[in-house]
């Protein structure tokens, strides 16, 4: 029990530098978002950095950094269909179900009734 | 009937049942806002243009800078309990709680304005992704806002009579406020800044 809270007193600090931490991150986001970067650039700084917070509260203020084995499996079934889920998007954009093909537009065969190309 | 391993661990897990309970439900919660997440890629990809400057960033960051000041006076809150310093404790869920509900109000002020300039969710699809988006995150500060309001009244009297047990409980809801932190941590570069 003694060592229990001594183990948790030296926690304690390690919780206000990842506070501080996180302000730090805060800023940083909010000062890259004003130098007004390239939409790509500005899109990676910003996850980049919101990814480094959420590991230091996950791992740190969450203590996933020792966890128990079946939290960690819970965890990563989260993060496959997280994954799928984030592809969602993709998919969408991958799938070509009711768009004509390049053969269908040029015989005309996509929109019954109009000319094909060249004619 | 007294509810078994809520203090001690299950042999087969290692773990009390409400530490899984908890990260179960979390797990399901990264579902929830992973959707409108994915929601909220489809838009705006898919979309001609993409409103900038909607919204008071100033305010997002304040807000962003509340939230994580709760986080760290939530983990000290347990983290008191685990030095058996019960006056700390108390002094640092009631700042969690008041931190909740700064937030709001400043949530509020944002919300009027929004509104008093007519821009309700059937405004634009950025509007009402905000207001979805937000408005559930919201929704999440305000339950946990309603545990840490029980745990700071009438359940405390559980650490008279089960210290370990209301250790516990103030670990689960310390979880659970951290993911409300962090899904703000995505949600105010995605919606305020990009």
């Amino acid at each position: 029990m003694h060592s229990e809270a001594h183990e948790t007193s030296k926690h304690v600090r390690i919780y206000w530098i990842i506070g501080v931490a996180l302000y730090i991150g805060t800023v940083i986001t909010v000062a890259v978002n004003q130098v007004h970067l390239a939409v790509p650039y500005a899109v990676t700084v910003a996850l980049l950095v919101a990814s480094t917070k959420g590991y230091l509260v996950a791992s740190v203020f969450m203590h996933l950094n020792h966890e128990k084995k079946w939290i960690y499996g819970a965890l990563l079934l989260t993060v496959v269909f997280f994954i799928v889920l984030m592809s969602v998007p993709i998919f969408t954009m991958m799938d070509t179900i009711g768009t004509p093909t390049v053969r269908e537009v040029s015989t005309g065969a996509a929109h019954p009734g109009a000319a094909p190309e060249g004619h | 009937m007294n509810i078994p391993y809520t203090v001690e661990e299950r042999p087969d897990t290692g773990l009390a049942n409400g530490k899984l309970g908890i990260w179960l439900f979390l797990a399901s919660e990264v579902m929830l806002f992973g959707a409108l997440f994915s929601t909220y890629i489809i838009l705006r990809t898919g979309s001609v243009e993409w409103p900038h400057g909607e919204l008071n960033i100033w305010l997002g960051m304040i807000n962003t800078f509340i939230l994580i000041g709760s986080s760290v006076t939530m983990v000290m809150a347990w983290a008191s309990l685990k030095l058996n310093d019960w006056g700390k404790h108390r002094l640092y869920l009631i700042l969690t709680f008041a931190l909740a509900a700064i937030f709001l109000v400043n949530k509020y002020i944002e919300y009027s304005d929004h509104i008093a300039r007519g821009e309700y969710p059937s405004h634009s699809t950025f509007v009402a992704l905000y207001f979805t988006m937000t408005g559930l995150h919201g929704l999440h500060i305000l339950g946990g806002m309603i545990v840490m309001a029980y745990f700071i009244g009438p359940g405390q009297k559980l650490y008279k009579t089960n210290r370990e047990q209301f250790v516990n409980r103030i670990e689960y809801t310390g979880l659970y406020w951290h993911f409300v932190d962090l899904v703000w941590i995505f949600l105010f570069p995605v919606l305020y800044l990009l």
